[in-house]
């Protein structure tokens, strides 16, 4: 087998390593702005999963589409929404990605095909099965990524979507990708604790849909796995599950403070295998980045997020009229 | 027309009409659909646009959903109104709020349709009425058409529309008969329809129950009491303007709905009628429900448990006394 890096672009993986620390800074920030009551509601950020998201959404094309669940930022950074339209969102601006009507559950960006996080476990997977129906019923040959949490394999809606992906896909009707973003926690009940089964990849032999796991902290080992799973669903229409086994070292949500459900040894042992650190190394020993370098594209990421915060503060509250806008369409 | 023909005959002109428009749901392929709605359109059209599913309402409504994110319009059938509960998260979580939270980026335009109501003996699980349930909602769309020409002017502003509807049909009155008019018509939401004039009282209704409301009114003039029976046709939106202007003129009113009383849409009727109409009442507005029981199989028992003819004569009696 060649080595990964006659395998893979260089310049592609210091692009990973680029988006990776700038997901990572942006949550970090979004912590930051929590407490400083500058955001609401809920918080759910993807630090220590990165490598998850990265991987696949780099895996695309520009005309894929995808669904994420409400641990969502990293997926609109990654696709290239403006993290300035980010972070509006998530202060409640009329400038963010859903004029401030969504907030951090909800971001979305139809246009790059991003149809947006959702806030309900396990609720976005049937619309994302019927999403990758659409795509071949109108002929194309996009496919559908659908990102959610180990949590979601529990719920009913896991099993009747995919029961519908296996059935649709066998007619070739059903292009998606269902990646579970396996970080170890429903909130605190652990897989362990919450599926009989806890190899959640095995949930898809049940649905005629092929499934792998993968290491979700090793960014190169997902890209691969993406890459190769993407273009077998995008030539036959047919659904297949990975299992990107990932943590997450930030709590489950903001209000996720004392985390008794795990220990600090074990998330110690986790972040020996950062995913931002596992690139950094591998990329240090290739020679393609060096301390000159890391420090320019700390420097990029945290000017970036500062830009975002500096707009986000400045931008203006959605006028009250937004209210009452777009609850219906147009009448026929 | 039937109103069986009526909406068959909608879903055929519009699905040719419009490539985008495909059919999913429980045996309305291959077995023709439980009501017979979608007889013999699975040869017209092929497996991918009428699509037979699997007993899981949760998983289709919720991929029809998707569907309509994607620029299809999928009209969907529930064997009855019953069973789109497992599937209530989807359609008011996702289908409803979509474009709200979104925006406006992302928006799910399906039809929901299939039988809602009481009245063939199919006991607690199977009887029920969601009408206020679904238009409890923004972001959704409820109709519930009485006549074949509405059920087939209201499903083609459906199937056209931006919304997510709720489209409640019977199950008794598939086989009612009606005009329904020539050409491409539809029925505009948020209209109610005077469909009897008269001068004494309002009586306001929609669905089966409509259809009582007609004959108690036929029955009363008789007597010398004459009804105005307002057919509301959908109930989210909902029209007060016409039923406001018909209690200005009657002064009084009657509300007529199958389902329970505690929170049912005659209890919202019956609040705005009172904010638009306080002064020109000259009764308390009568409010004609189902019992506050779960619906009992045994005939004599149903029959006791939803307002037929003699309840709303009766009702109509106490607000002109």
């Amino acid at each position: 087998m060649e080595r990964v890096e006659e395998r893979v672009d260089l310049e592609r993986m210091l692009d990973w390593y680029r988006r990776m620390v700038l997901v990572r800074r942006f949550e970090e920030q979004t912590e930051r702005s929590f407490r400083r009551g500058k955001i609401g509601g809920y918080l759910h950020v993807y630090i220590g999963q990165e490598a998850v998201a990265t991987g696949f959404l780099d895996a695309i094309r520009e005309d894929d589409i995808f669904f994420a669940s409400y641990r969502d930022h990293a997926h609109a950074l990654l696709r290239g929404t403006d993290p300035r339209a980010v972070m509006a969102e998530l202060y409640g601006k009329v400038t963010g990605v859903a004029k401030g009507k969504g907030g951090s559950m909800h971001l979305v960006d139809v246009a790059r095909g991003f149809y947006g996080g959702y806030g309900i476990v396990g609720g976005h997977l049937p619309l994302a099965v019927g999403a990758a129906y659409a795509l071949r019923y109108q002929g194309t040959d996009r496919i559908c990524l659908c990102f959610f949490g180990d949590g979601a394999v529990n719920s009913g809606a896991f099993h009747e979507a995919a029961n519908l992906a296996g059935l649709w896909g066998k007619e070739g009707m059903c292009p998606v990708v269902f990646v579970i973003e396996n970080n170890q926690y429903g909130m605190g009940t652990s897989v362990e604790r919450a599926s009989a089964v806890p190899n959640l990849a095995r949930r898809f032999d049940a649905y005629a849909i092929p499934n792998e796991r993968c290491d979700g902290m090793d960014v190169v080992a997902v890209y691969e796995v993406a890459r190769r799973v993407v273009e077998e669903v995008r030539r036959t229409g047919r659904p297949y599950g990975v299992e990107a086994v990932t943590y997450r070292f930030s709590g489950h949500g903001a209000a996720d403070l004392f985390q008794s459900y795990r220990t600090k040894e074990e998330v110690e042992r986790w972040r020996q295998r950062d995913p931002i650190l596992l690139l950094e190394q591998q990329l240090r020993e290739w020679g393609v980045l060096d301390d000159a370098r890391k420090a320019e594209i700390h420097a990029w990421a945290e000017g970036l997020v500062e830009e975002a915060v500096a707009f986000a503060e400045q931008s203006p509250e959605p006028p009250p009229e937004e209210l009452y806008t777009d609850v219906y369409g147009a009448d026929p | 027309m039937t109103y069986r023909e009526a909406i068959r005959s909608t879903l055929v002109e519009e699905m040719d009409r419009d490539p985008t428009v495909l059919l999913l749901g429980e045996d309305i392929g291959i077995y023709g659909g439980t009501f017979r709605i979608t007889e013999g359109l699975l040869s017209r059209y092929g497996p991918r646009r009428v699509v037979d599913t699997p007993i899981s309402e949760l998983g289709f409504i919720g991929a029809a959903i998707g569907m309509a994110m994607l620029g299809l319009r999928p009209v969907v059938e529930v064997m009855t109104w019953n069973f789109s509960l497992p599937a209530a998260d989807q359609i008011l979580q996702n289908a409803a709020k979509v474009r709200y939270f979104t925006g406006g980026q992302v928006r799910a335009p399906l039809v929901i349709r299939g039988p809602n109501g009481a009245g063939v003996q199919l006991s607690a699980q199977h009887s029920q009425s969601l009408e206020s349930f679904y238009g409890h909602f923004p972001g959704l769309k409820v109709v519930a058409p009485a006549t074949p020409a509405d059920a087939k002017g209201l499903l083609r502003a459906a199937i056209r529309g931006e919304d997510p509807v709720i489209f409640l049909e019977h199950a008794a009155l598939y086989g009612i008969k009606g005009e329904v008019p020539d050409g491409d018509y539809t029925v505009p939401f948020g209209r109610a329809a005077v469909v009897r004039p008269g001068r004494h009282v309002t009586v306001v209704s929609y669905s089966r129950m409509l259809h009582l409301a007609l004959s108690a009114a036929q029955r009363l003039s008789g007597e010398g009491i004459e009804c105005e029976v307002i057919d509301l046709r959908s109930l989210r939106p909902l029209d007060m303007e016409t039923v406001a202007a018909s209690v200005r003129r009657t002064h009084r009113a009657v509300v007529v709905q199958e389902q329970w009383r505690l929170y049912g849409a005659a209890a919202e009727i019956s609040a705005q009628i009172y904010e638009r109409c306080f002064d020109d009442l000259d009764a308390p507005v009568e409010r004609v429900t189902g019992e506050d029981v779960p619906a009992p199989y045994a005939r004599n028992l149903e029959l006791r448990a939803f307002p037929d003819e003699e309840k709303i004569v009766e009702a109509v009696r106490r607000v002109i006394a």
